[in-house]
Parts: C-alpha cells; sequence; structure tokens
C-alpha cells in the first residue's frame, strides 16, 4: 500500500467557482449563464414562431391524434393490433418491429462478425482467404442495395402458397413466408419451466463448484458434458411426468393462404438477413483489429504453456482484445439500429415505416411526429450505449483485478 | 431521405421565418417565372414524363393550364415528383405552389393540413386488381388474401374498412412508391393489389403481361381527386380553382383548341364574357382578359384532355363515366364563367 497525503477537501464555493467557471473563475460562470440563456431564448423562439406560422396557416399541432383511430392494419404486429386501435398503439406495434430487428439483427451479426474475424486470421489459407473474400464484397456494396437483393431473391425463390415446400407436413415454406407450428401452453408447461429453471441453476453451481476446485487445488473437473445433461435431462423428465408442455396448432392451406400457425414474414427474413451480412463485415474487421492489437507475445506465452490455439484465443487473447472491440462494436451495434428504417423500401412495418411514413401522411402532423420518431431512435441509440459502456467498465474491472 | 430534408424544411420554414406564408403566391410565382407543381412519381395517364422527358397526363394539364393563364405559356412549369407520403409536407413548407398528383379529397385533409381542394378532376373509387389465374370474380372471395397497397393513402384505411365490414381476414403489405408496390405485387408477394381504379388501370400497363390481370368489379369507395392549394392565400385559391372550372367551362360550351380562333370571334353573350372581350372577368383573378384562350390553346377544354391522356385516345382507354358533363349523363360541373 503507498500512503499519500490526501489534498485538503476544497470550500464549497470554491468547488462551485471551479466547476462552473473552469479556470476564467467568476467571469467565465457569467459568460456560461449568458450562453445558456441566449441558447433557452433562441429555442423558445423557435417553437413560438413555429406555432403562430401553424396556427396561422390552420395546420393542426399538437400531440392530440395520438388517441385518434387508426383506420390501417400492419403486416408483422408482436402486441395485439387492428384498424380500430390508436395511433399510439401503432407507434409502439412498429417500436416492438423495430426492436425485434435490430436485436435478432446484432445477434447474428456478431456471431458472423466474430466468426469471420477469427477466420481472417486462421492460418488456414482457404478459411482465411474465403473470410477476406466476404469482407471486402459485403461491406463495399450499398446496405439498401442488399435488402432489395436479399428481399428479391428470396421472393423471386420462392414458390407460391399452394405449392409451398412443405417440411414434415408441418412447416411450410412459400412467398407468403415461413409457416410453423405454432405452440399453445398444456398442462406440463409449468413443471417444464420449473425443470429448465433448475436445470440452469444447477449447472451454475457446478461451474461455480469446478472454478473453486481449479483456483483452490489446481484441479481440473470437466462440467460440461453433466451440465448438458442436466440442461436436457430434467425438462424431459418433468414433461414425461406431468405431460407434453405445448402443444401444436398445425397450419392449414384454406384459401389464398396459411390459417392457423405462426408466421415468419418474408420482409422480415430479408431485413435482417440483410443487415446482419452487412454488419458483420465490419465487425470481422474490428475483431481482426482488436485481435492483432493483443501482443504477438501473448499468443506465444499460451502455447508454450501448452494451451491449444483454441484456448490461448478465448482464454487470452479475445479477453484483452475486447476492451479494443467494445467501443467500435457498439457504433456497428448502433448502425444496425439506425439502418433499419431502410425497412420502408421492402414493406417491413418497422417504426420508420408505419409511424413516420402511415401516420405522418394520414395526420399530416410532420415536426410532431418526426420529433418523436427522431427521440425515440435517440433513446434507443443510448440506451444500447449504456449497455456496452456498463459490459466493457466491467471487462476493464475484471481484467485489472 | 428526400422526405426528412421535406421536415426539415417546413420546420425552418414555420420557425424561422418572421412572417407567415401567406404570401401572395401569384405574384412569387410570377417573380419566379415558373409554377411550381407536386406530381405523382410516375402514374400513366395522370402524371408521368413521356419517352421524351416530358410530364404529360391529366394531373400535368391542370398545372399547365394554371401556367398558361399566368406566362402564357405551358412550359413554365417545374414538375415535382412526390410520394404519397411526401406530397403534403412539400405543399406545407412551400417546395410547391399546387399540389396536382392524384390525391383524395376528404374532410380530414381538407381541415388538418393547411391546405384546400380547389376542386374535382377525376371521380374515381378504389378497385382490386388480381391475376386471372387465381380465378377470382368478386372481391368477397378474397378472404385470407395479402394485398400490396401504397403506404400514406386513402387506400389503406379503406381496405382496412372493407375487409372488416365484410368480414374478410386480409395480410396488408404496405410499400412507400407505386413502383415498389406493383414490383412486390407482380413477384408473387401477395395475391391482390390494391388502389384507385384509374391507377390500376394504369399501373397495369407496367405488368409484364398486362392481359394475365384483372381489375374486380366492386369499387368500395368514393375518391374523388383534385388539385389543392395552402390555405391562407385566397387570391391563389380562386385562380386554381378557376382554371379547372374554365376547362369544364369550355367542353360545355363547345370551345376546342381547334376552333378557339373561331369561337373567339362569336357574338354570343356567354362566349364573349369566357374570352374576355365583354367585361373584366379575367382581370379579378389578376389574370389577364384572354386567360381562357391560352387555356385552352394550351392543354384544350377538360373533355380534350381526358380523352388524350386517361380517355378513348390514350393507352388506358378509361369510359367517361362519372366524368362526363353533368348535361351528358357524367357529374363534372362547372360554375359558370360570368
Amino acid at each position: 500500500m503507498t500512503i499519500e497525503p490526501r489534498p485538503p477537501p476544497l470550500q464549497l464555493v470554491a468547488r462551485l467557482r471551479r466547476a462552473l467557471g473552469g479556470g476564467a473563475g467568476w467571469g467565465g460562470f457569467a459568460l456560461q449563464i449568458l450562453f445558456v440563456a441566449a441558447l433557452v431564448w433562441i429555442g423558445y423562439e423557435i417553437v413560438a414562431n413555429a406555432r403562430a406560422n401553424l396556427e396561422s396557416q390552420r395546420i393542426t399541432s399538437g400531440f392530440g391524434f395520438l388517441s385518434n383511430t387508426a383506420g390501417f392494419d400492419v403486416s408483422q404486429n408482436l402486441i395485439p393490433y387492428s384498424g380500430s386501435d390508436s395511433y399510439t398503439r401503432v407507434f409502439w406495434v412498429g417500436l416492438l418491429n423495430t426492436l425485434l430487428v435490430a436485436i435478432i439483427g446484432i445477434f447474428f451479426a456478431t456471431v458472423i462478425g466474430f466468426l469471420v474475424g477469427l477466420g481472417r486470421l486462421s492460418p488456414n489459407w482457404l478459411l482465411s482467404r474465403i473470410s477476406g473474400g466476404y469482407v471486402e464484397l459485403v461491406r463495399n456494396l450499398p446496405v439498401l442495395f442488399q435488402i432489395l437483393f436479399w428481399y428479391l431473391a428470396v421472393l423471386g425463390v420462392l414458390p407460391n402458397p399452394r405449392q409451398s415446400i412443405s417440411l414434415f407436413g408441418s412447416f411450410f415454406l412459400s412467398n407468403r413466408g415461413l409457416v410453423i407450428p405454432k405452440p399453445i401452453a398444456a398442462a406440463g408447461l409449468e413443471p417444464f419451466a420449473l425443470a429448465i429453471l433448475t436445470a440452469i441453476v444447477a449447472a451454475w453451481l457446478l461451474r461455480y463448484y469446478a472454478r473453486r476446485q481449479l483456483f483452490e487445488s489446481g484441479r481440473l473437473i470437466t462440467v460440461w458434458p453433466y451440465a448438458v445433461g442436466l440442461l436436457i435431462g430434467l425438462p424431459l423428465l418433468a414433461s414425461l411426468v406431468f405431460g407434453a408442455p405445448v402443444t401444436f396448432e398445425v397450419p392449414e392451406l384454406k384459401g389464398f393462404n396459411f390459417s392457423g400457425g405462426s408466421r415468419v414474414i418474408p420482409e422480415f427474413v430479408a431485413l435482417t438477413l440483410a443487415l446482419s451480412i452487412y454488419t458483420a463485415a465490419f465487425i470481422a474487421e474490428i475483431v481482426r483489429a482488436g485481435i492483432q492489437s493483443v501482443h504477438q507475445g501473448q499468443m506465444e506465452a499460451g502455447a508454450s504453456l501448452g494451451l491449444t490455439r483454441g484456448s490461448t484465443l478465448r482464454l487470452i487473447v479475445v479477453p484483452q482484445a475486447l476492451r479494443v472491440i467494445l467501443p467500435p462494436l457498439t457504433n456497428q451495434y448502433l448502425n444496425l439500429t439506425k439502418n433499419s428504417s431502410l425497412a420502408v423500401a421492402i414493406g417491413y412495418p418497422d417504426l420508420f415505416s408505419v409511424f413516420a411514413g402511415t401516420t405522418l401522411s394520414q395526420t399530416g402532423q410532420a415536426i410532431e411526429i418526426i420529433a418523436i420518431t427522431m427521440g425515440v431512435y435517440l433513446l434507443i441509440s443510448l440506451v444500447t450505449s449504456a449497455i456496452m459502456s456498463f459490459y466493457g467498465w466491467r471487462i476493464g474491472r475484471s481484467l485489472r483485478a | 431521405m428526400k422526405r426528412v430534408s421535406l421536415v426539415l424544411a417546413l420546420a425552418v420554414a414555420a420557425g424561422l421565418s418572421t412572417q407567415p406564408a401567406t404570401a401572395q403566391t401569384l405574384k412569387t410565382v410570377k417573380d419566379r417565372g415558373m409554377l411550381s407543381c407536386g406530381v405523382s412519381q410516375g402514374l400513366p395517364g395522370f402524371s408521368a414524363p413521356d419517352d421524351k422527358g416530358n410530364w404529360t397526363g391529366l394531373d400535368v394539364d391542370v398545372c399547365r393550364a394554371v401556367a398558361a393563364a399566368i406566362f402564357n405559356d405551358p412550359t413554365k412549369v417545374k414538375f415535382v415528383p412526390l410520394s404519397a407520403k411526401d406530397r403534403f409536407t412539400a405543399l406545407q413548407s412551400g417546395e410547391i405552389d399546387v399540389l396536382s398528383r392524384n390525391t383524395t379529397w376528404t374532410l380530414s385533409r381538407d381541415t388538418s393540413l393547411g391546405a384546400n381542394f380547389t376542386g374535382v378532376t377525376y371521380y374515381d373509387g378504389q378497385g382490386f386488381l388480381v391475376k386471372k389465374s387465381l380465378k377470382v370474380n368478386s372481391a368477397l372471395e378474397l378472404n385470407s388474401a395479402s394485398v400490396c397497397v401504397q403506404t400514406g393513402t386513402t387506400t389503406e384505411q379503406n381496405l382496412a374498412d372493407y375487409f372488416k365490414g365484410n368480414n374478410m381476414k386480409y395480410e396488408v403489405i404496405a410499400f412507400a412508391t407505386a413502383d415498389e408496390t406493383v414490383k412486390a405485387y407482380e413477384s408473387g408477394r401477395c395475391d391482390v393489389y390494391t388502389t384507385d381504379v384509374s391507377g390500376l388501370y394504369a399501373e397495369r400497363l407496367k405488368l409484364a403481361n398486362p392481359a394475365d390481370h384483372a381489375v374486380l368489379p366492386e369499387v368500395i369507395s368514393k375518391e374523388p381527386l383534385g388539385p389543392m392549394v395552402r390555405h391562407g392565400d385566397d387570391q391563389w385559391f380562386d385562380l386554381v380553382k378557376w382554371v379547372l372550372f374554365a376547362m369544364v367551362d369550355a367542353e360545355e360550351l363547345g370551345i376546342t383548341q381547334k376552333n378557339v380562333d373561331d369561337m373567339a370571334k362569336s357574338d354570343k353573350p356567354e362566349l364573349k364574357r369566357a374570352f374576355g372581350t365583354d367585361g373584366n372577368l379575367g382581370e379579378q383573378l389578376g389574370l389577364t382578359k384572354d386567360w381562357v384562350i391560352r387555356i385552352v390553346k394550351a392543354v384544350g377544354n377538360y373533355g380534350e384532355s381526358f380523352d388524350r391522356n386517361v380517355g378513348a385516345g390514350s393507352k388506358l382507354g378509361i369510359a367517361r363515366g362519372l366524368n362526363q358533363l353533368w348535361n351528358k349523363g357524367g357529374i363534372q360541373y362547372a360554375p359558370p364563367i360570368r
């Protein structure tokens, strides 16, 4: 432990002066107050002037429209929605559709990106060239073009519903999307869920025990076969004892389309696919740069300890590389989320399409709706950044420890 | 991203302009030497560029007639192609002087958008286009169908009302532009394409095999299409309104592009008023005495424009129907020029 004399705490007034005025003292403080006042005044003038002008042209303004009936339908809604619901409901439907694409897209982009990034560094000539080719091809084509390509490619290949490709008579693939049996809760659901929960907790405890053993006595215990056994065995046992957790509603072809079952619309598939593949190319480069930023000696040290290449990467290199990877990775996540607003080109009902598109043109209240939409995208981005910063802080903490 | 810039323009126009946009549009147009006219992104018969890049169509003729009345030159128009959802913002922000883009006149649009409809250029209704191979003969057989529609239109809401009213299920896929909508319909994503019937005939021409597609007999809504101008400039509102009336009145009076010079010598009192040889009606609108002659010489009367663009003389071949003059079985009717 080092012992340093702590500086005496500043007096309150001095602290305030330093916080507000910086080095310039009270004069700087006054200047800042003036600056803020000027900003507030300009903002107020703009809002007041806009209100007056909208009123004089008799353009409706305000947020009253949000409770009006929307009167149009949406092709994918995660919460119950019909045309007789309000514009507020439309907003939520659109927002959830945007978040769905963003979350699933981020997941796949990360997985593909890491694989390609590691592949590019692989000593295997073929693998590294294929990964390099993927990155150069994908990141140099415009994303809108890629979305349209996947949409038209997906649609062009698939048959119409009457000739749909059927798997086991219960999965149907056609140009209306993928129709799958819809799970409906049955009597065995609660014991089943309980069994899964128990298995997860038990597996986690096993891992904890194994790590303790490793650190305290240096004994390496392989636990993953037991964990997998628990995770599969317990729920299986529960469903054998208490009956099946869910029954399935099998889709049927009726008239033009399938009735029953759940459906994944092709717009969603095309958009998620395009955004994942596009963003993955950038993530791959970030991962490569991150790993190359870790000193080569770390790899050699791992090898001299007798670790395999995979173990060295997983245990030594990647954790250090993550510190470099995370900030630009956050950027890519934000880009993917914002790029999802290109959905409007292929008719996927995201927030930008149903709210800043349809709702805007039906109500004509451009300023309000664009303001709300901007606010929402800003909020999504800030929350994503915050989560990533928190993760980065945790990694930094454990590396310092 | 055009729309974002439009919205910004609106926000800036509303937020920063010191005087409200009630300025005299006619004066602005004259100073500029050009009329700025909002049209569709290409709807054959109504507003679409021809093979030489000239805009033609019924909606285009309204703007050309306004330009002819002001400048005696129907080419002094700048056409601004707009998607359905951008159109009102473009008008509100002052980017265009007239919106002549197959826009349905409804109460909410007339009151809440800060704009006025100046008349009806085409009485339309919403219909359905299907592939003949589906062997569907009525819209009531469309239960559980997938429907492609252009977003930001009254079509979307009529569709919801119609299927709900008839207890039918459907799936709607909404696209931003008419071209994307038709492409999705053609690729088989949807069973049905719906828009105004005139639009169905026009878009069908763009399909690979127009003869494989049929328009169903049901017309599920009233769609009176007409031009719009901004609130707050009554002189401009009157001018655009009366240019359209003049086209309809010209047809009723029998004035055509060919005979307009001969008719101008006529002694009939209603013709003398229309041609400005008696009184100063055109000047009351802020135009010249010979405004009707200028309009008819430039684009013809309403019937001529209809035939040339959407009627018997065009590829669309739509019958006059409701758009026939009131004294010939239709409902096109204009107040008298006097």
